[in-house]
C-alpha cells in the first residue's frame, strides 16, 4: 500500500471533474442517457483506472491485465469518459455516445470499443461473469484480478445472490466488487421499492469481506481497494454515493436516473463544475 | 439393435477431453448424477464446478470462465434452459462467448417427473438466438462426436441430449461435421426430416411406406442451426411434400426450421410430427410418445397427409 499524496489526489479531482463534464456534454449531444447513474460512479472509476487496475490503455487486450465489469451497464457514459481520459481512445469520440455506428452503445459492448472487457446491459449478470473470470484466472495460476461494479438497485436481481454464494464457495479472493449505493433506482428510492437493507451484513452472511466507504472520497476508496487486495476471500465495498453527484439540480433526484439534458441544464451544470475549480 | 443414451456419450466424451484438452472445464447445477458430468468431476475435480441449483449463475460463471480462455461445458436438463434464457442471450450469445451448453433429458424423457420437467421448447429458445449453433445428435456416437466438434467450434453451441437409450444408427468412425444434414435414403415421393430420438421411428415409417410403394427421402437433421438449407431445398424440390419428426413443440423446432429454409424459395406442403402446442404429461417415455403422436405410425400417417397435399402425382410407377 502506498499513501495517496496530496498532489495525486488533486490530479484525480481534476480528472474527475473533466470526466463529469464530458459525461454531461455527451448525454446532452445525443439527448438521451443515464446522467445521474453515471455521475455517482466517477470517483470510483477514476480511482480504479488511474491508480489501481493493472492495465495498459495502449494495449487494451494485454493478457495479464486486470478485468473490469460494469454490471450496471447503464452507467456506461461514465465508463466511456474514464476510458477516454485514461487514453484508450480520443475524448472527441465521446460525442458519438449512443449514436449509430459509434461503438458507444447505451450499455457497454465488448469488442466494439477499446477497454470494454465484458458486455453488460441486462441487470444482475455481471457478478456471475466476474466470478467465472476470477475462478478461471485462479485455476490457471494467473495473477489477473477482477473488479466488478454493481448498482444497488441491481442487487434486487436474485442471480447476484447465486453468484455471491459461488464466489465464497470457490474462494475467489482475486475478485473485488463495488456497489454504487446511491439509494435510487428507476422508479424511486431503493428502500421503498424493495429494501436492500444492510448490504455489508448481507454479503458477510454469504462469506465475503465487506466494508462501507464514502464513494466520493478518494482517500477512502483508495484505502478500501488496498484492503480488498489483502483479503483472502472475495471482497465487496459498499460505496455510499449520491446519484447525480456534482450537479446540484441532479443530486438525489430520481428523474435524472435517465433524462435528456437540454441546453439550459448543460450550461448550468458545466458552470457549477467549473465553479468547483476555484 | 444396440441402444445407448446420448447423455452417456457426453459423460464419456468429457472424460476423454479432460485428458487431452486442459482448456475444457465442466459446470453443472446439481444434476451431475443424471447428466453424467459427475464422472468428469471425480476425475478432474479442479476443473469441475457444481454451482448448485442456480441455472442463471451457471451460465454467467461459464461465460466468465470462457473469457479466460477456458472452454466451459455448462450442463443441466433441457427444461431448465428456459430458466437461464436471458443469461444465454446476454452473457453468452450477445457477448459472443465460447460457452458450450449441454442439456440432457430433452423432449419427453423426464417422463415420470411429469410435464413440468419435459423440455419440449428448448430448440425454439436456442434457435432464436443469433450466433447460437444448435445440435441434436441422433445416437451415442453422434453425441460423442458433437461434444468434440463443439470444442473445435469457436462460439456458443447448444447440444440437446436424451435421457433414454436410443438405437445406435451410426458407426463410431463416421465423420461428423456441424452443419450438413445426413441423407439416409433417396426417394422422390415424400421428404422425411427427423432429428434426435425421432430418426429411428422415421426409419421404420419409411420402410412401411416403401412397402406401400411410397419412396421417401429420409434426411437426418443433426444441426438445427445453422441448418443445411441446400439439402432441404433440394430434397423438397424433388419430393414435392415433406414431413418432420421431432420430440419438441411444433413451434420453433424442426418443422419451423424447415418452413424457414423453404420460405420464398420452394413451394412444398409439409406436415409436422411434434407436440401440438401442449405441455408434457406423466407416464413412461414410450407411453408419452404414443400419447403425443410421436410414433412411427404417426410419421407414416403424416407422410400420407403430406402426399395428399402435393401439387403433382406420385412418381413411383407401381402406384
Amino acid at each position: 500500500m502506498t499513501l495517496l499524496s496530496v498532489e495525486t489526489e488533486q490530479h484525480l479531482i481534476t480528472t474527475a471533474r473533466r470526466i463529469r463534464k464530458n459525461v454531461l456534454t455527451a448525454i446532452h449531444a445525443v439527448g438521451t442517457g443515464h446522467a445521474g447513474s453515471s455521475l455517482s460512479l466517477i470517483e470510483i472509476l477514476v480511482m480504479l483506472y488511474f491508480r489501481h487496475l493493472k492495465i495498459d490503455p495502449k494495449c487494451p487486450n494485454w493478457e495479464d491485465r486486470d478485468w473490469f465489469i460494469l454490471s450496471k451497464g447503464h452507467g456506461s457514459p461514465a465508463l466511456y469518459a474514464t476510458l477516454a481520459a485514461a487514453g484508450y481512445f480520443s475524448e472527441e469520440r465521446l460525442q458519438s455516445l449512443r449514436q449509430f455506428g459509434s461503438g458507444l452503445h447505451g450499455h457497454p459492448v465488448a469488442g466494439q470499443l477499446p477497454g470494454i472487457d465484458v458486455s453488460t446491459g441486462s441487470l444482475g449478470q455481471g457478478l456471475s461473469i466476474a466470478v467465472g473470470l476470477a475462478l478461471g484466472f485462479m485455476r490457471q495460476g494467473r495473477t489477473n484480478r477482477v473488479v466488478c461494479i454493481l448498482g444497488d438497485g441491481e442487487l434486487q436481481e436474485g442471480q447476484n445472490w447465486e453468484a455471491a454464494n459461488t464466489a465464497s464457495t470457490f474462494g475467489v479472493a482475486n475478485l473485488c466488487c463495488i456497489v454504487d449505493r446511491n439509494g435510487l433506482q428507476n422508479d424511486g428510492d431503493t428502500e421503498t421499492i424493495m429494501p436492500l437493507g444492510d448490504l455489508c451484513a448481507r454479503f458477510r452472511a454469504f462469506g465475503w469481506q465487506a466494508m462501507e466507504i464514502d464513494g466520493h472520497n478518494f482517500q477512502a476508496i483508495d484505502k478500501a481497494l488496498w484492503y480488498a487486495r489483502q483479503s483472502s476471500v472475495p471482497c465487496i465495498l459498499v460505496a455510499k454515493t449520491v446519484k447525480g453527484r456534482g450537479v446540484s439540480f441532479m443530486e438525489g433526484v430520481v428523474k435524472w436516473h435517465h433524462h435528456p439534458i437540454d441546453n439550459n441544464h448543460l450550461v448550468l451544470a458545466l458552470s457549477e463544475l467549473d465553479g468547483a475549480l476555484m | 439393435m444396440l441402444e445407448r443414451a446420448t447423455r452417456d456419450a457426453y459423460g464419456e466424451a468429457l472424460l476423454e477431453l479432460g485428458s487431452c484438452d486442459p482448456r475444457v472445464v465442466v459446470l453443472d447445477a446439481d444434476l451431475s448424477r443424471s447428466t453424467y458430468t459427475d464422472r468428469f468431476g471425480k476425475r478432474f475435480p479442479e476443473r469441475f464446478f457444481n454451482v448448485g441449483i442456480a441455472e442463471q449463475n451457471l451460465i454467467g460463471v461459464a461465460a466468465g470462465l470462457s473469457m479466460t480462455g477456458l472452454i466451459p461445458f455448462a450442463t443441466t436438463y433441457a427444461i431448465f434452459i428456459g430458466r437461464a434464457f436471458d443469461q444465454i442471450r446476454q452473457s453468452v450469445c450477445f457477448a459472443g462467448t465460447n460457452v458450450k451448453i449441454v442439456a440432457t433429458h430433452a423432449g419427453l424423457a423426464a417422463s415420470h417427473d411429469g410435464g413440468s420437467h419435459q423440455g419440449v421448447l428448448d430448440i425454439a429458445l436456442m434457435r432464436s438466438l443469433p450466433g447460437m449453433t444448435v445440435i441434436s445428435p441422433v445416437d451415442y456416437h453422434a453425441a460423442r462426436h458433437a461434444v468434440f466438434a463443439a470444442v473445435e467450434h469457436s462460439g456458443p453451441v447448444y447440444i440437446r441430449l436424451q435421457k433414454e437409450p436410443v438405437p445406435i444408427l451410426t458407426s463410431p468412425n463416421e465423420t461428423f461435421q456441424i452443419g450438413p444434414a445426413r441423407r439416409l435414403s433417396e426417394g422422390r415421393d415424400v421428404a422425411i426430416f427427423a432429428t434426435g430420438s425421432m430418426v429411428h421411428p422415421a426409419i421404420i415409417a419409411a420402410e412401411s411406406l416403401l412397402n406401400q410403394g411410397i419412396e421417401s427421402s429420409l434426411v437426418e437433421i443433426c444441426t438445427l442451426k445453422p441448418i443445411d438449407i441446400t439439402t432441404i431445398r433440394e430434397v423438397c424440390s424433388s419430393c414435392g411434400c415433406f414431413v418432420t419428426a421431432e420430440e419438441h413443440s411444433r413451434y420453433g423446432g424442426l418443422y419451423d426450421a424447415i418452413l424457414h429454409a423453404l420460405a420464398g424459395e420452394v413451394r412444398c406442403p409439409g406436415t409436422p410430427v411434434a407436440l401440438n402446442d401442449c405441455f408434457g404429461d406423466t407416464g413412461s417415455w414410450q407411453e408419452l410418445r404414443i400419447h403425443f403422436g410421436l410414433s412411427n405410425i404417426d410419421i407414416e400417417r403424416a407422410a400420407l397427409r403430406a402426399l395428399a397435399l402435393r401439387d403433382f402425382p406420385l412418381s413411383s410407377s407401381h402406384l
